[in-house]
């Protein structure tokens, strides 16, 4: 098949770095980034990532370089906060996994290099409690980098989440840091603002983090120049479902679906037909064939009303019937909403139990269209993201795979 | 280790309330309800507050757990790889429902979100360590080695 466009900035160094080793690491270059970093005035590093263009890799697409000038440029704080969401709880994602223990001292530096960046003595990684195997990576790398000096005054701490969805949520991720339920705040204050007990910090993913070396290292232009320009550099997708290579690829941000789903990930198991794939994990939308075609960077996916998110891409082969998928991921906001505001918390419910209705063949035309509705509410009024892109797999199915539901009414 | 041991490690750590919460799960796979008064009192706060805490967190369980914790993955990539027909042989096997503990008090089964196997689907963990590709025939002998 010949898949060509694979591109490792992220991963340049998984799988050929001890990831237990230190010196592994510097010998082929690591830290190198950080010490050019240190030698740089700290306006001048936060300049040189605004130039690069890079916008975060969680899901919100927002300019990292941006969001870090918002906090750098506070100089009346005693302490500043750098934290890293590696909460990774969108189904069908391993991206971060897969940093967290293949190329852990990565994130480090890249934290270390924010911390120098914003000002920051002090850090946080919130790793989701599902991962003790990230965690155990990071603790024994974070020991190690100290130990031999590297992070100098940075300390970095990992703070172990306890299986809610909802802490993926910057401000909920840090409500659980501080102790506390994590129910999202209102914003603003932004936490670059007032963040982590109250101080400036900024949050960003782990993919995020991964990127800045290599950025400090070649220089804002080499990175601006790659893939898509609204969105450069590249992205790490993790493929699951019905597709024959279910693993991940680092691509350019200006390849398409069809490529990622066709060329690379090999088409669909056991000669069957494609039928839809969902990007981004349960909160993305799921598009049929026609839409393949779109490129995968952030804008050209929400100009078909799609998100990006975290690259997540679940393949569903012709077999799939939309009503039951969607169920399922409905079942899965019911449970992970947390119950803060009333459109979540309800609509969340209300929608679980208008698809159980709808596959148990008990709904009709009205149902469908108080569920759309209920929808839009949620869309426009619910407290974070979650609530607000829940409703995304049913909208988008109902829009994009009618007939699943009308055979059912 | 006993739970004053435990939380005495964490009353200084900022956040500590959580910290103290995994300290305990790892050392008793749940959160003994004798437990919430004497953290309530080690980060003065409200008993309600630490109860609050508690059960926000699907991996901590206020009350009583069995010995062995069995979680089925039920996300949408292990649903549509037969998540749901693993999860029957289990409760078939050890002659309960999930959110249950058996009789002996060896095995509770939950069920879970994304343990982020997706690659390798459907998965369980037991113990926080995960099984995946998993099908219906291989869930007895899998069990077995934890009798």
């Amino acid at each position: 098949m010949g898949f060509n466009k694979e591109k490792r900035i992220v991963l340049r160094h998984y799988g050929l770095v001890n990831p237990t080793s230190t010196e592994d690491y510097v010998n082929k270059g690591g830290y190198d980034a950080l010490k050019k970093a240190k030698a740089m005035q700290p306006m001048d590093v936060v300049e040189e990532v605004k130039k690069s263009n890079i916008r975060g890799r969680g899901g919100a697409g927002f300019p990292t370089g941006l969001k870090w000038s918002f906090t750098a440029k506070i100089t009346d704080a005693d302490q500043k906060y750098v934290v890293c969401n590696a909460d990774e709880g969108e189904p069908g994602t391993y991206k971060d996994r897969l940093v967290m223990e293949g190329v852990p001292h990565q994130l480090i530096e890249g934290m270390a290099i924010a911390g120098h960046a914003i000002g920051a003595t002090k850090g946080y990684i919130y790793c989701r409690g599902e991962y003790p195997n990230s965690q155990k990576a990071l603790r024994q790398a974070i020991a190690d980098a100290k130990a031999k000096g590297i992070l100098g005054d940075f300390d970095l701490e990992v703070r172990s989440g306890a299986f809610a969805y909802v802490c993926g949520e910057e401000t909920a991720l840090i409500e659980s840091i501080e102790g506390h339920r994590g129910e999202p705040r209102y914003k603003p204050p932004y936490p670059g603002v007032a963040g982590l007990w109250g101080k400036p910090t900024i949050v960003n993913n782990v993919e995020t983090y991964a990127n800045i070396p290599a950025i400090i290292e070649n220089g804002a232009d080499w990175f601006a120049g790659i893939g898509a320009g609204n969105y450069p550099g590249t992205k790490v997708f993790t493929l699951s479902g019905d597709v024959v290579n279910k693993t991940f690829v680092e691509v350019p941000t200006d390849v398409t679906l069809r490529e990622i789903i066709f060329d690379f990930g090999g088409g669909i198991v056991d000669g069957k037909r494609f039928k839809a794939v969902q990007v981004g994990g349960n909160s993305g939308g799921i598009i049929p064939e026609e839409l393949l075609d779109t490129p995968i960077d952030f804008d050209a996916m929400s100009n078909i009303g799609m998100t990006l998110g975290t690259g997540a891409v679940f393949v569903m082969d012709e077999t799939r019937d939309m009503v039951d998928v969607v169920k399922c991921m409905m079942k899965f906001f019911e449970h992970e909403s947390c119950g803060k505001c009333t459109p979540c918390r309800e609509g969340t419910f209300r929608l679980f139990k208008g698809m159980c209705k709808i596959a148990n063949g008990e709904a009709n035309a009205n149902d469908l269209a108080t569920m759309e509705t209920l929808a839009r509410v949620m869309n426009k009024t619910a407290l974070c993201g979650l609530g607000q892109a829940a409703p995304t797999p049913f909208q988008t199915t109902v829009r994009y795979f009618a007939a699943d539901y009308q055979k059912r009414l | 280790m006993t739970l004053d041991a435990i939380i005495s490690q964490y009353r200084d750590v900022e956040g500590g309330l959580i910290e103290a919460l995994h300290a305990i799960d790892n050392e008793y796979r749940c959160i003994p309800e004798s437990a919430l008064s004497k953290l309530a009192e080690a980060f003065d706060v409200p008993v309600a507050k630490v109860y609050g805490v508690a059960t926000f967190y699907a991996k901590f369980k206020v009350g009583e757990r069995g010995s062995n914790l069995i979680r089925v993955c039920e996300s949408a990539p292990c649903h549509n790889a037969g998540a749901a027909l693993v999860l029957a042989a289990i409760e078939s096997n050890l002659g309960i429902k999930a959110g249950e503990t058996t009789a002996d008090g060896r095995f509770t089964l939950e069920l879970t979100e994304c343990v982020g196997c997706c690659n390798e689907s459907p998965t369980i963990t037991i113990n926080e360590v995960p099984y995946t590709k998993l099908t219906p025939e291989k869930v007895p002998e899998l069990l077995s080695k934890f009798r």
